[in-house]
């Protein structure tokens, strides 16, 4: 912050703790997101990877510390005002309205962003309908359009709650293992949509991912988590050829 | 911002033309369902207007199926969100009350004045109680609805000495737009009025359930979460479902009141709200038509069965209920469909787009 071009700083965790029980999921965190970043986080299993996007948009309130997103505290403000805030989310197990089409999903995620509450205009008649269309086709999701929800196959439903997540135009995106249930022959094209759009919407991220090839290829910066603590953050090639990364995340 | 996103679009993100060619033919798809619905509309709004002149006889019967249809219509909306209320009777008892105060507060009132005051009454009631039993969900939200409803029957019971007891109140005949009117003038009045009443709520509920807060309402029944997470609280868009039941259920509690000239406890009794689920049930949820569809059968079976078999019509509804469930639990809006070979509608176009 005190360098002169340094980019603007976005999100930031401070002193964030939450322990459920015994289990300790996030031991004072601190990190900051800066304007343009694609965070990656990495760690074992029950590291508190997942935890920490839940404190940071408010479904869970952590026993210490604070979030500020554009210098204004958010800590467990409600998910939805944090949302409105611009920070969206998509989930580990994608969270569809499975009633209603992917096409629809999307139309309702734009009304809200939008606030078109006119009780007699009907859902496909809002003006963001085109550009609700061509999300879906950036993220290839064009194909099932009109397909409800719950009928979609994995990989398609993965995509489309992160397609719901960019229809809220956010300023940062929070995903949960992005390319985890999509087919592995396109995991590494779906990441390339995704993160060309992300890069020409201006929208910078933070995902918890398992895959290093991933976190080599698209992330900016690597936090290495670790029993609710952060182990080390850097530059991809630096913490991924780190020994003691090597030994506790990669190697197994 | 969009334009940037869309500029995004890789090289061969998808098929152009194939995706063109899909919009327009989806469209015009919707435009022949919705003319198709809006010509059955019509035709069935012409016929209920040619009653009086051809069945004269069964006005104040059908005046009736109409009131209870306009309850069921509010539990319809409800249902979209997943949600069972059994304590809906109290906002028909509450339109029905309001009626009945101000008749016997002000001689020679307006019909339209107590409608009016019955929609603003259970209107204000359903905000009141919906922002307590919006907080709940399932066999909760239903209970909580239902002891709301049995605090309210209590009171119209025990305060006679202001609501009447058991015995109620009596409504008395309100003048339409200033003009009196006799008694078989009034049943033709009034049948007409709760037509266009009803027929308006039709074309409103049909319209808000397609509206982005009607379909936000079928989000509750499927994914809170995910409903947060695009930042809408799933809490209001529950209690905006919750007041416009509340009110139609108002509407069909005061056509009901005047039509019989009488409001009583009865009208918040726990068995009329699950009556009214019943006939949602029974109607199917799928469809605004159900809402009244259900209620003549209702309303018919009950009428014509108690003549018929005396005490046994429950059974006959009792059976006709399993039968529905078990076989078309979409209700009569199912059979239908079933019946003229329209299949669900959502089906048809995912079967189509996914070529």
């Amino acid at each position: 912050m005190s360098e002169q071009s340094a980019p603007r700083l976005l999100l930031q965790a401070e002193g964030l703790k939450l322990h459920f029980g015994g289990i300790i999921a996030a031991d004072g965190i601190n990190l900051s997101l800066y304007d343009g970043e694609h965070l990656a986080i990495i760690g074992p299993n029950g590291a508190g990877k997942t935890t920490f996007l839940n404190i940071c948009t408010g479904y869970l309130r952590p026993q210490g510390g604070y979030v500020r997103f554009e210098n204004r505290e958010i800590t467990a403000h409600p998910p939805r005002d944090i949302t409105r805030l611009g920070i969206a989310r998509a989930f580990q197990i994608p969270q569809l309205f499975a009633e209603q089409t992917v096409l629809e999903n999307m139309l309702l995620a734009a009304s809200v962003r939008e606030r078109h509450w006119n009780p007699l205009r009907n859902l496909h008649a809002i003006p963001e309908r085109r550009e609700m269309e061509e999300l879906l086709e950036l993220v290839g999701c064009s194909d099932v359009r009109d397909r409800v929800a719950s009928e979609l196959p994995e990989g398609k439903r993965k995509l489309a709650d992160i397609a719901i997540a960019l229809a809220l135009k956010p300023r940062v995106l929070l995903m949960d293992e992005p390319t985890s249930g999509v087919a592995s022959a396109d995991k590494f094209d779906v990441m390339e949509t995704l993160m060309n759009a992300l890069r020409k919407a201006k929208v910078s991220s933070v995902f918890v991912e398992h895959d290093m090839e991933m976190v080599s290829r698209y992330a900016t910066r690597v936090a290495v988590w670790a029993q609710g603590k952060i182990q080390t953050t850097g530059k991809p090639d630096v913490v991924l050829n780190d020994p003691e990364v090597i030994r506790n995340v990669i190697g197994g | 911002m969009s334009k940037e996103f869309l500029t995004a679009i890789p090289d061969g993100a998808a098929g152009t033309t194939a995706d063109g060619s899909l919009p327009v033919r989806q469209e015009r798809r919707g435009n022949v369902l919705m003319n198709k619905e809006f010509l059955a509309f019509i035709a069935v709004a012409a016929l209920l207007a040619a009653v009086p002149f051809t069945f004269g006889s069964s006005i104040t019967f059908i005046a009736m199926c109409l009131a209870k249809g306009l309850a069921v219509l509010g539990i319809l909306i409800l249902l979209r969100a997943g949600q069972v209320s059994f304590g809906h009777a109290m906002y028909f008892a509450i339109g029905a009350y309001a009626a009945a105060f101000l008749s016997s507060a002000f001689r020679g009132i307006d019909m339209m004045v107590l409608v009016a005051a019955a929609i603003l009454a259970s209107g204000v009631a359903g905000a009141i109680v919906g922002v307590f039993v919006t907080r709940y969900r399932g066999i909760f939200f239903g209970m909580i609805n239902l002891a709301f409803s049995m605090v309210f029957y209590s009171i119209l019971e025990k305060a006679f000495h202001i609501t009447g007891g058991s015995d109620g109140m009596r409504i008395r005949r309100p003048t339409l737009l200033g003009m009196e009117l006799r008694r078989a003038e009034f049943d033709v009045a009034i049948y007409y009025v709760i037509l266009v009443f009803a027929l308006l709520s039709v074309w409103l509920v049909w319209r808000y359930l397609r509206s982005p807060m009607g379909e936000a309402l079928r989000a509750v029944k499927s994914n809170e979460t995910r409903l947060e997470y695009v930042g809408l609280s799933a809490k209001s868009v529950l209690l905006g479902g919750y007041i416009a039941s509340a009110v139609l259920c108002g509407l069909g509690g005061v056509f009901m009141g005047m039509v019989q000239g009488l409001a009583t406890p009865e009208h918040a009794f726990w068995t009329r709200s699950s009556e009214l689920v019943f006939i949602a049930v029974l109607g199917g949820p799928a469809h605004v038509a159900g809402a009244f569809g259900g209620t003549v059968l209702f309303e018919a079976v009950r009428t014509y069965a108690a003549a018929l078999l005396d005490d046994s019509w429950q059974l006959i509804l009792g059976v006709t209920l399993i039968l529905i469930i078990l076989w078309a639990p979409g209700g009569m809006v199912e059979l239908f469909r079933r019946f003229t070979g329209r299949n669900r509608v959502k089906t048809v176009t995912s079967g189509e787009a996914g070529r």
